[in-house]
């Protein structure tokens, strides 16, 4: 049969030698190997104050973008919440009113957007399906907290913060 | 009335010394519970407890305290008194051995006054200890039949039947041993070990009884209930053991007892093995210091503790390396390896000072 790795051992079932049933020399052996761990790199990693590296196409918490002007880029299409396998997001579509250009990047926007952080799987699939580059998934990871309610993400806890009104 | 006279100064000496010994096992099973924390988690490649002070040096505070404020839980069905007095023998019987080990040499002051580093030094040490111990099982087993628990009831039995077979091995082992020293007294026991090399051979019992050294060491690991003998509190058997429902400090005397039992454990090892508070090149040592008597003392007494704390490593390098023996593997190895090879090694050592060194 083939070998899946090159790491097989045969079992060796033959009854014990003397030396085996002793006990004591592979009990020497063991100890020796616990010994040998101590000066081993710590495979900890103290997490408040050092953080893993992720890797580049780690996916976390979800943003919703703003174009270049400071508007939201999100049209409340729906295909986001269409390829979501957990079906974790829900939004509502608003008409945009006159003067309010500079908010929304085109005629239809999102009134409500909202992310149930418990079903969501980051998967990434909204990322993809989305026509308009709305939503992203950032490298933060997903806070815990304590109650339900707090995992819905709101429109405004998803949305970026707008560079010209913060410097405004 | 000679004999009626009281003499003071012995009283506030050994009260000093008995406070001195308690608060330091006791200070030493504190920092055996970090140190086991520390030791399991550099074997398994961790950094282990870390946060409370430098290196976690404060850990065990954190967590005596954390069992202090626990709420304290006797079951209904418990039988209250008893279920009360377990964790007090047990953590008694582990105080009381510390009564006979020899800490350290004689200091004579300069009024010509002898004060000894041994709360009492009775002429059966050995037998005192081994009493003692066998004591600690009645803990162990109120407790566990107290509780009112299937599980625990079992437990405090296998510790039961496991002390009591282990200690016969035990007790063969050591009977090897006191033909050679011909002394029940820990004290003399250590002052034969004097030094390193005496005579043209190595003073200390070890070299003297090997075997009698592996059988006696392998016997206290059954003793103390520690792994790979660790059946009376085996977690995926019974859940937790004989202290099943206990909780706040009763479970803490429990867990504290284990640790303090394994202190004194190692030091009557070192005691009656590794020389006690003797070390190589003592005299030499002895000499340099004639000025200052007091600071061998110390020496001594430094020396025995680092003794003992490399034999508390090396119980607890056991515990993370080796997996628990089934209940019948455990029995087996007591009744029929350890007791035979006790009784051999006794009658060796019987024939050789008999025949060939014709003491």
């Amino acid at each position: 049969m083939q070998k899946l790795t090159n790491r097989a051992v045969q079992i060796d079932r033959s009854p014990m030698t003397f030396g085996e049933r002793v006990y004591l020399p592979s009990l020497a052996k063991g100890l020796g190997i616990t010994l040998g761990h101590i000066f081993k790199k710590k495979a900890t990693t103290r997490y408040p104050e050092e953080k893993r590296p992720f890797s580049p196409v780690f996916r976390g918490l979800h943003i919703l973008n703003r174009d270049e002007n400071g508007a939201e880029r999100c049209t409340a299409c729906g295909l986001c919440a269409l390829a979501c396998p957990a079906e974790a997001i829900t939004m509502e579509a608003a008409e945009r009113k006159p003067g309010e250009e500079h908010l929304y990047r085109e005629e239809k926007y999102a009134a409500k957007y909202e992310i149930n952080m418990l079903r969501c799987i980051f998967c990434g699939y909204c990322e993809e399906a989305c026509p308009k580059d709305a939503i992203y998934l950032t490298e933060t990871i997903m806070p815990a907290n304590y109650t339900r309610a707090s995992f819905i993400y709101k429109k405004e806890d998803l949305l970026i913060p707008d560079k010209k009104q913060g410097s405004k | 009335m000679l004999l009626l006279q009281i003499d003071t100064a012995l009283i506030i000496e050994k009260v000093i010394l008995i406070s001195v010994i308690l608060m330091g096992s006791l200070g030493i099973a504190m920092y055996a519970t970090w140190g086991e924390r520390k030791v399991s988690a550099v074997m398994q490649d961790r950094i282990g407890p870390n946060r409370a002070g430098p290196f976690g040096l404060l850990q065990p505070l954190a967590d005596g305290l954390k069992l202090f404020f626990k709420e304290e839980i006797i079951p209904d069905r418990s039988t209250g008194f008893i279920f009360v007095l377990g964790p007090c023998l047990a953590m008694l019987t582990a105080l009381m051995t510390s009564a006979v080990v020899p800490w350290g040499p004689d200091y004579i002051t300069e009024s010509g006054r002898v004060i000894s580093f041994q709360v009492a030094d009775i002429n059966i040490g050995i037998l005192f200890v081994f009493g003692a111990v066998s004591l600690g099982v009645y803990g162990v087993m109120l407790g566990g039949w107290a509780s009112n628990n299937k599980f625990s009831l079992l437990s405090s039995i296998r510790a039961a039947s496991q002390a009591i077979s282990y200690e016969l091995a035990m007790g063969i082992s050591l009977i090897a041993l006191l033909m050679l020293t011909g002394t029940l007294s820990l004290r003399e026991i250590v002052s034969q070990q004097h030094g390193f090399w005496n005579d043209g051979y190595f003073s200390w019992n070890f070299f003297k009884q090997p075997i009698g050294f592996i059988i006696f060491l392998t016997c206290s690991f059954a003793e103390l209930c520690r792994a790979p003998f660790d059946l009376p509190e085996c977690d995926s058997e019974l859940n937790m053991g004989y202290h099943q429902e206990y909780s706040s400090m009763k479970l803490g005397f429990y867990l504290f007892a284990e640790y303090i039992n394994m202190f004194i454990s190692s030091a009557i090892i070192v005691t009656l093995f590794f020389g006690g508070y003797n070390f190589p090149f003592m005299d030499s040592v002895q000499h340099a210091t004639l000025a200052h008597p007091i600071l061998f003392t110390i020496i001594c007494i430094l020396v025995l503790l680092t003794k003992i704390i490399c034999m508390i490593l090396f119980f607890m390098f056991v515990r993370w390396t080796l997996p628990r023996f089934r209940y019948d593997q455990l029995m087996k190895l007591g009744w029929r390896s350890l007791i035979p090879l006790a009784l051999v090694n006794m009658l060796i050592t019987g024939v050789l000072i008999l025949w060939v060194f014709k003491k």
